[in-house]
């Protein structure tokens, strides 16, 4: 089962990124209390979890 | 302050670096021991996304437009999470086809069709082309910047001559680079390996450059990055650039970004080019999917913080930011590693930028023209091969020229300014016939060719003749009041669509027409035989390998397929492709015999290689006589199959079904049978129980009669016997009317409410004595106060009766005993009764059910000397018990060890509602609710 299984983990991950990266999540993460937009450092989070969870897809090796 | 003269030497000894790294990862891979064939040096040459525009604009964009700038890297990093799937195919294809570039592989997918390709070609020249001048643009106006600091660095180029600006000798240094490392195989779709050794390293500059900027910018010019954000929150104007107002277009013009930026990163012909051209290994497309996108957060960490404090400590041009924080802090080495930063993002681009176009220019406009002007046909032995190089050369040339032209002339303007964006919306336009056509097998040459078009006139429209109005070359009336007064042409508020940003207007647009264009006329042409087959080899529908082969019937002989290839590739290269595979052996070395298929392919994919598929197509069929391959009949043939692959699977199912049905009918057959089996003896059993008592009765009977003297005692005795055995013969026939009447449904049932403790402990009363005669102890426990059911209660009463009788007749034989027990469950009451009896098997605990089951069962037991019954007493225990609403089962006893047949009954509703009812009748009924009351006895009337 290791192929297929990487394949809708891969699939999940996309649609993961894409709803990070739009609109309705971006504009939530948006405002903040003092003034300063938490848009920036939200984004780099976000964006770094991905690679993460992609480096963590794609480097292990296909025993499971 | 710089001389300049150092600037020069350093930016020219950079190049000369690069040249070296080439001609090592050329010679290296000459000796077989590539150096890049590593995945992380495919991730790096993919960083060549990142140009000038990233280096220096970056900031510039960050400062105007505030996180706007990081959706042209999210888009990025979301292809290359496909990119296992869409890159990989992609991959797949090229090498198998010997694809050359985005055009090349447009062409191939649609039936090779040239038109095709030409259009490509001119989409990328056109939009591409300009984004080439901007980077020269940035390397001339970095320099002026090292140079001039702290004078403006914008002085007119106008007033300059070409041979002074430095642009224009990088230009020309670089077409010597791509000319020496980008052309020196004929075969195109070969990599290069050298120039993408030189353009990793360039990736590694830039990135190194850029961070120590970054990390300059945040320790050395602020204590660290929290001191930075504190000077920055005191200033509205800069907090504001960190929030989602200060991009364009807000939440929607975000998408439209990101969106630009995915597409356009699959179509940009310098993608394709690195992504799929340059591909050696498929595997390496893993490690990219996410070092390529680490490489862009890497290096666009630092962007927000260098355009604020470029922005706190007195602004400037803020596409310059990069270059004059360092300068200002009187540094002088840093600036110079920034500014060969900023040429290797910028030369790094040119380099792939111009291979990727100058292969489309020569495979895909010229070669096309020459093969159909005949003039090459006319040219005998000679090698072509050298036309085919000289080709691709003069239009390297000739590409950087225009780009340094574009630049030399309208530098300043906002057309080049913005070029960067805008040539993502163009390379969008390929986005739909490419990723579309990739899986859909139905999309067709006249959808992609019309759709393509319609897309580049929108984008013309709305985004590219715009801007040459806002360059002050068209008078910008039409901008806000439409040309020739039409208000729903105002090209950035097409059919009145406003207050969107220009590029998601564009964008939304183009990709209407394109993808509306391509779908569309699709589904209504039909493909030629050759575009069948690409679309199916593409789309993966036909196994590859297999249909290219059988496709081709070779028409030819090997001496002419043999003279093509050394008039255009070379003698070695032609001796290599005959020379091929070791294992055919039906080759004939004859130059009269008929080419095979395979060879006629191996030639073309030699002849693709270098020319585009759609060039190499027609040569072969030039050659070709008579006929081309009738891969009509063989698509037909193919169909067939295919159907007759569909009609077989059918079948399978049909038989499957068919299968399975039969085996249904076979269960329920048995199952008849098993109930025919049952009948019978149901039938022999009530004429045996029927006989016996009838027979005793007609014995004693006949005794009586005939013995008129015999003593009273005995007379008695015989009589007592004739009543019993009628009494036994009523009760049998009353039993098998009660089967009858449940297993037809007319079992009349009246149910009531009523208390189930008494009706239980009447029943006990009931059988008590009799049970006592028999030696068996009979427990009782009753939890419950009182059990409201609703229920009849002289069948209510049987059951119990039959359960416990049931129960005294299968306890053991020594020291028999019954435990009977009433307790409340969810709801339901259920009346269990055990005995310590041998039990019953798990597998014959339903069959009790059965009726008469106890017939053979009790052959065994007949030697228990207690009555036996009917076998009749269970199925119409259960029957009545179903009939209100109830369940009968059997299960282990838990506390004798026997068998435990448990009774279980809905609890009764709360009676409010049944005293509304019964209200107006007669008194006494109220008698019913009290546990004392006989359950028997009349109850409500509902």
């Amino acid at each position: 089962m290791n192929a297929p299984r990487r394949k809708e983990r891969l699939v999940a991950l996309i649609v993961l990124a894409a709803l990070l990266f739009s609109p309705p999540l971006v504009l939530i993460a948006a405002p903040s209390a003092d003034g300063i937009s938490r848009l920036v450092p939200y984004v780099f989070l976000a964006w770094g979890a991905v690679i993460g969870l992609m480096a963590w897809l794609m480097e292990r090796r296909d025993e499971d | 302050m710089t001389s300049g003269l150092v600037v020069v030497v350093l930016a020219f000894g950079y190049l000369a670096l690069l040249f070296l790294i080439a001609a090592w990862g050329d010679r290296r891979a000459a000796l077989g021991r590539s150096l890049i064939g590593s995945p992380t040096v495919y991730a790096l040459s993919i960083a060549v996304y990142c140009t000038a525009w990233t280096f220096y604009g970056s900031v510039g964009r960050a400062a105007q437009f505030g996180p706007s700038f990081l959706l042209i890297y999210l888009g990025p990093t979301l292809a290359m999470l496909m990119a296992p799937f869409v890159i990989g195919k992609m991959v797949r294809i090229a090498s198998a086809q010997r694809i050359t570039s985005i055009a090349d592989f447009i062409s191939a997918r649609y039936g090779k069709s040239s038109s095709l390709g030409a259009l490509v070609a001119l989409i990328a020249l056109v939009g591409i082309t300009p984004y080439i001048a901007l980077q020269l643009k940035a390397i001339t106006v970095s320099h002026a910047v090292l140079v001039n600091y702290p004078q403006a660095a914008d002085l007119p180029l106008a007033d300059e001559r070409f041979w002074s600006d430095r642009s224009f000798w990088v230009a020309l240094v670089l077409a010597v680079f791509i000319i020496l490392f980008g052309t020196r195989h004929l075969d195109a779709s070969e990599r290069h390996e050298g120039m993408v050794a030189a353009i990793a390293f360039e990736s590694l500059v830039k990135l190194v450059a850029f961070l120590a900027v970054g990390v300059f910018t945040v320790l050395v010019l602020f204590n660290g990055p929290a001191d930075l954000f504190a000077q920055v929150g005191e200033r509205a104007e800069l907090t504001r650039l960190l929030s989602l107002e200060a991009v364009p277009g807000g939440a929607l013009g975000w998408v439209g970004m990101l969106a630009l930026a995915f597409l356009a990163f699959f179509t940009l012909p310098r993608q394709f080019q690195v992504l799929v051209v340059e591909n050696v290994d498929e595997r390496h497309i893993k490690r990219a999917g996410w070092l390529f996108p680490l490489y862009l957060l890497v290096i666009n960490l630092f962007v927000i913080p260098i355009a604020l404090a470029g922005l706190l400590l007195g602004g400037g041009d803020s596409d310059s930011f990069v270059l004059t924080l360092p300068l200002s802090a009187g540094l002088e080495a840093l600036p110079l590693l920034v500014f060969i930063g900023g040429l290797s993002a910028a030369t790094g681009m040119m380099i792939v930028e111009t291979i990727a176009l100058s292969t489309m220019v020569s495979n895909q406009l010229v070669m096309p023209l020459l093969l159909r002007s005949n003039r090459l046909h006319l040219s005998t032995r000679g090698e072509l091969a050298g036309w085919l190089l000289g080709i691709r050369r003069v239009s390297i040339l000739l590409i950087l020229l225009l780009g340094y032209l574009y630049h030399a002339l309208i530098g300043e303007t906002y057309s080049l300014v913005t070029i960067g964006l805008v040539s993502f919306a163009a390379a969008s336009q390929f986005a739909p016939a490419l990723l579309i056509g990739l899986y859909w097998r139905g999309a067709r040459r006249r959808g992609a060719a019309l759709g393509m078009s319609a897309g580049f006139l929108v984008w013309a429209w709305t985004l590219l003749i715009p801007g040459f109005a806002q360059s002050g070359w068209l008078d910008p009336g039409f901008l806000a009041q439409g040309p020739w007064g039409i208000d729903w042409l105002r090209p950035y508020a097409l059919f009145g669509l406003e207050g969107w940003d220009i590029y998601t207007h564009s964008l939304l647009w183009s990709l209407v027409a394109n993808v509306g264009l391509l779908v569309g006329v699709s589904l209504f042409t039909r493909p030629s035989a050759l575009e069948q087959t690409q679309a199916a080899l593409f789309t993966e529908a036909m196994p590859p390998g297999l249909v290219p082969t059988s496709l081709w019937q070779g028409q030819t002989t090997r001496g002419e397929l043999r003279a093509l290839l050394d008039r255009y590739l070379g003698e070695a290269t032609s001796r290599r492709v005959f020379a091929h595979p070791a294992g055919e052996a039906d080759e004939t070395e004859d130059d009269d015999q008929p080419a095979s298929a395979a060879l006629s392919l191996r030639a073309e994919q030699a002849l693709a290689g270098s020319l585009g598929s759609a060039s190499a197509r027609v040569l072969i069929d030039s050659v070709a006589r008579g006929e081309a391959p009738d891969l009509e009949s063989i698509l037909r043939i193919l169909d067939t199959t295919s159907e007759t692959l569909e009609m077989n699977r059918r079948l399978e199912q049909k038989s499957s079904e068919l299968a399975r049905a039969s085996e249904e009918l076979r269960a329920a057959n048995e199952r008849l049978r098993e109930l025919d089996r049952l009948k019978d003896e149901f039938v022999a059993m009530v004429s045996h129980e029927l006989r016996t008592p009838l027979t005793s009765i007609r014995a004693f009977a006949e005794i009586l009669r005939d013995n008129q003297a015999l003593p009273d005692e005995k007379r008695e005795h015989f009589l007592d016997v004739v009543v019993r055995e009628s009494q036994r013969l009523s009760r049998l026939i009353e039993e098998i009317l009660d089967l009858a009447r449940l297993e037809s449904g007319r079992l009349t049932l009246d149910p009531k409410r009523l208390d189930l403790v008494a009706l239980t402990r009447q029943s006990v009363d009931a059988v008590q004595r009799l049970q006592e005669d028999r030696g068996v102890t009979l427990e009782v426990e009753i939890t419950p106060e009182t059990a409201w059911v609703i229920g009849d209660a002289d069948r209510l009463e049987q059951v119990t009766i039959n359960l416990l009788d049931n129960a005294g007749k299968f306890a053991a034989d020594d020291d028999p005993r019954v435990l009977l027990r009433l307790a409340r469950h969810k709801k339901h009451y259920r009346l269990a009764v055990e005995d310590n009896g041998p039990g019953i098997a798990e597998g014959e605990r339903e069959r009790v059910f059965e009726k008469f089951h106890q017939i053979q069962h009790q052959e065994s037991g007949e030697t228990r000397g207690r009555p036996r019954g009917s076998g009749l007493g269970l199925p119409i225990s259960r029957g009545i018990v179903a009939h209100l609403g109830g369940r009968l089962w059997i299960e282990e006893a838990s506390r004798l060890g026997g068998a435990c047949l448990v009774m279980e009954l809905p609890e009764a509703p709360a009676e409010a509602p049944s005293l509304g009812k019964e209200a107006g009748k007669e008194a006494g009924e109220e008698a019913d609710e009290t546990p004392e009351s006989k359950p028997g006895g009349r109850p409500d009337g509902a």
